[in-house]
């Protein structure tokens, strides 16, 4: 209902920046709107775009449903596409069959590594694990680059930063005559796995109750610490799915322009959907979607590039605005 | 609020229904351009948009650009799209869109891909680049002549060898002025960061330099030379507005000549495959004027080697050029193969920094 209401309004305002600049704004958002849902091929961009939104989302709401403010999803996967990369680089003989699953663990691994050192800092040293999963995010990109640039770098690339091409063993195929791959499957199993978790399960429910007040689970004697911990890595390990994805299925290598903000992206959507599976996935759709119309709406009406940022951010505050307007009400005061 | 809310959005659905279509086809050629970083007002994307404009001016021919395209699946998609809408004529102008654009090509064999700065082609994809390192070459000489203390600061982007290759031409033309000048490298790993370059350039400047030279998109290290009273060569473009007091000239690209060549070529279906690389003779690259403080007897100096350069009778590669250790690189009487100039990862000798 908010959000509905909230892309509405943002979409407003939209409207009103496009007339701005002299361009029919109606007219804009329907090219907008056809470039992201309106044809089987824009659908197909924008699931293709919206899984590895999804499973990074996936993965800061677990954390955040402790209230646990896991920022690292863009390290994390950074971490899982080197894990996965790893195995390619060393066993690129082996069989699917056998890489994929490894590939898959060693990038749950990594990113999971990935998320459990904030989490450690934060149990032990009541680190801040804002500030240290924020800044290890710089970390892991910096170390991908020196792999790219440096021990992994492809002999053939004429000296540019990226891996060789993964063995067709190494790829995630497509599903069918479509571009969406397997990956898609995965992010819908991770979906109702975090549902059926949150709903039936005993650690499930304590997080709930963790998150909701840490001093309650401390007199019901709730492990408070195995939580932060099981919640950090579980939520590296999805973030680090989305990296292994990301280089197996889409570029085919691991190269430098895999990083694309897919991790703080993540943190609006978890925001916009409340942390539920259901309204992450149609909030990763909707923010995946809007980066793809609005290279249509370029292409269409050379609106500038900044437009789409300016439109995701304006939906962000009218939800976050919409959401405490729905909670207090505004009574208007005279001065006296 | 929430009736206010609802309200709003009744207005708005019923101002949507009832939107028409856009762009109704024609028989137009259309052109697309895929830019890596937004357009602004100078730089790397600013020239490209340049030469657009004057394919746009063309009769009977459309163009369309996306800006800040991230190379990999987003490069794709984009690419994709504009062939899906029928655009008959596609340049991508980064190297890492190269691996997404042999991909679609293979998907539109009627559409005509034309790549920047890569090395792979396909029946109906070709690739281009410019000498821009005979620009550098000229520009670095001016540095070399400018310069006090004999040492030059170039903020570059990545170490690959497009850039690598211009750092090496640059201190050749800054040591054929100034065998004993040195150029000090740092690497921002940015293509357009204006803050990161400026700051980039500020480290240089505090070390000693007193001209800086860049590899990056946005004025801002012209910027920071003039903010410290010293001189500055810029590229892509002509950065004399950003930096009148520092910049003493730069190494700019003209891709409007051969891009109309290009459209001309696959409008009267003359087009082919090819791996272009036209160098100054063609115009495709080539130096900003000089400014103010740039002394005659200089400008003279660089506009005879330009003139040589063009004709053929010297070249910036030639041997003998040592690596940093010392190690003869290429030998007298030799000069560089474009394989081996498109495959540099080696610094010449006078460079200071790594390739890390």
């Amino acid at each position: 209902m908010i959000l509905g209401l909230a892309i509405v309004l943002s979409l407003s305002v939209s409207a009103l920046l496009l007339h701005w600049q002299d361009k029919p704004a109606r007219d804009a958002l329907v090219i907008l709107f056809q470039g992201a849902f309106g044809s089987w091929h824009a659908l197909e961009d924008c699931t293709i775009k919206a899984v590895p939104i999804f499973l990074c989302s996936l993965g800061v709401a677990v954390a955040f449903r402790l209230q646990v403010w896991n920022i690292g999803a863009e390290g994390q996967f950074a971490m899982g596409a080197i894990g996965a990369t790893w195995v390619v680089l060393q066993f690129p003989q082996w069989p699917a069959f056998l890489l994929l699953p490894a590939m898959m663990a060693a990038a749950a691994l990594g990113g999971g590594f990935c998320g459990l050192i904030p989490a450690l800092l934060k149990v032990r040293l009541r680190a801040n694990e804002i500030i240290v999963s924020l800044m290890l995010n710089y970390v892991c990109i910096l170390f991908l680059e020196y792999l790219v640039y440096g021990p992994w770098k492809d002999p053939v690339s004429f000296g540019f930063p990226m891996t060789m091409v993964f063995p067709p063993a190494a790829i995630v195929g497509a599903i069918g005559s479509s571009r969406l791959n397997w990956g898609l499957v995965l992010a819908l199993a991770c979906a109702v796995g975090f549902w059926i978790f949150f709903r039936f399960s005993r650690l499930g429910y304590e997080l709930k109750v963790c998150g909701e007040s840490p001093r309650v689970a401390g007199y019901a004697r709730l492990p408070y610490h195995g939580l932060v911990i099981a919640v950090m890595v579980t939520g590296g390990a999805l973030a680090g799915w989305a990296g292994f994805l990301e280089v197996s299925a889409t570029l085919n290598r691991l190269q430098p322009s895999i990083m694309v903000g897919y991790g703080y992206t993540a943190i609006v959507v978890a925001w916009l959907a409340r942390l539920s599976p259901a309204s992450i996935a149609a909030a990763s759709l909707l923010l995946a979607g809007l980066r793809v119309g609005v290279e249509n709406l370029q292409l269409e009406m050379q609106v500038p590039a900044a437009f789409g940022g300016i439109m995701e951010g304006v939906l962000l505050l009218t939800v976050l605005a919409g959401g405490f307007f729905v909670r207090y009400r505004v009574r208007w005061r005279g001065f006296s | 609020m929430r009736k206010g809310c609802l309200l709003l959005g009744m207005i708005f659905l019923v101002w949507m229904v009832g939107a028409g279509g856009a762009g109704a086809a024609d028989e137009a050629l259309k052109v697309g351009f895929i830019y890596v970083s937004p357009v602004g007002d100078a730089g790397w994307s600013y020239a490209h948009e340049q030469a657009r404009l004057a394919v746009e001016a063309l009769e009977g021919v459309r163009t369309a650009f996306v800006e800040d395209v991230r190379e990999g699946p987003d490069s794709e998609r984009v690419m994709r799209n504009m062939a899906r809408k029928g655009y008959d004529l596609i340049f991508a102008t980064s190297y890492g869109y190269m691996d997404s654009m042999l991909k679609v090509a293979g998907e539109f064999p009627d559409t005509v891909f034309m790549h920047c700065s890569g090395y792979k082609l396909a029946p109906n994809m070709g690739n281009y680049f410019g000498r821009i390192y005979q620009a550098r070459y000229l520009s670095g000489m001016a540095a070399g002549a400018m310069t006090r203390g004999g040492q030059i600061g170039y903020v570059a982007a990545f170490p690959i060898p497009e850039v690598i290759r211009g750092i090496n031409a640059f201190t050749i033309g800054v040591r054929a002025v100034n065998p004993k000048a040195t150029v000090r490298v740092v690497w921002t790993k940015t293509w357009y960061d204006p803050a990161t370059e400026k700051e980039a350039a500020k480290s240089l400047l505090d070390v000693g330099c007193d001209v800086i030279a860049q590899h990056q998109d946005s004025p801002g290290p012209q910027e920071a030379a003039q903010e410290r009273g010293a001189y500055s060569v810029g590229y892509n473009t002509d950065m004399s507005a950003f930096a009148p007091r520092a910049h003493l000239t730069a190494a700019v690209w003209n891709w409007a000549p051969f891009y109309l060549e290009v459209v001309e070529s696959v409008r009267n279906g003359t087009w082919k495959s090819t791996a272009a690389w036209p160098g100054m003779e063609k115009g495709i690259v080539g130096l900003a004027p000089f400014g103010p403080m740039v002394p005659e007897s200089v400008k003279t100096r660089i506009e005879q080697e330009k003139a040589r350069l063009i004709n053929g009778e010297t070249r910036v590669f030639a041997g003998p050029i040592k690596d940093q250790q010392g190690n003869l690189k290429i030998a007298a009487g030799e000069t560089a193969s474009d394989e081996a100039l498109l495959g540099m990862t080696w610094l010449v000798e006078g460079v200071v920094g790594t390739t890390e």
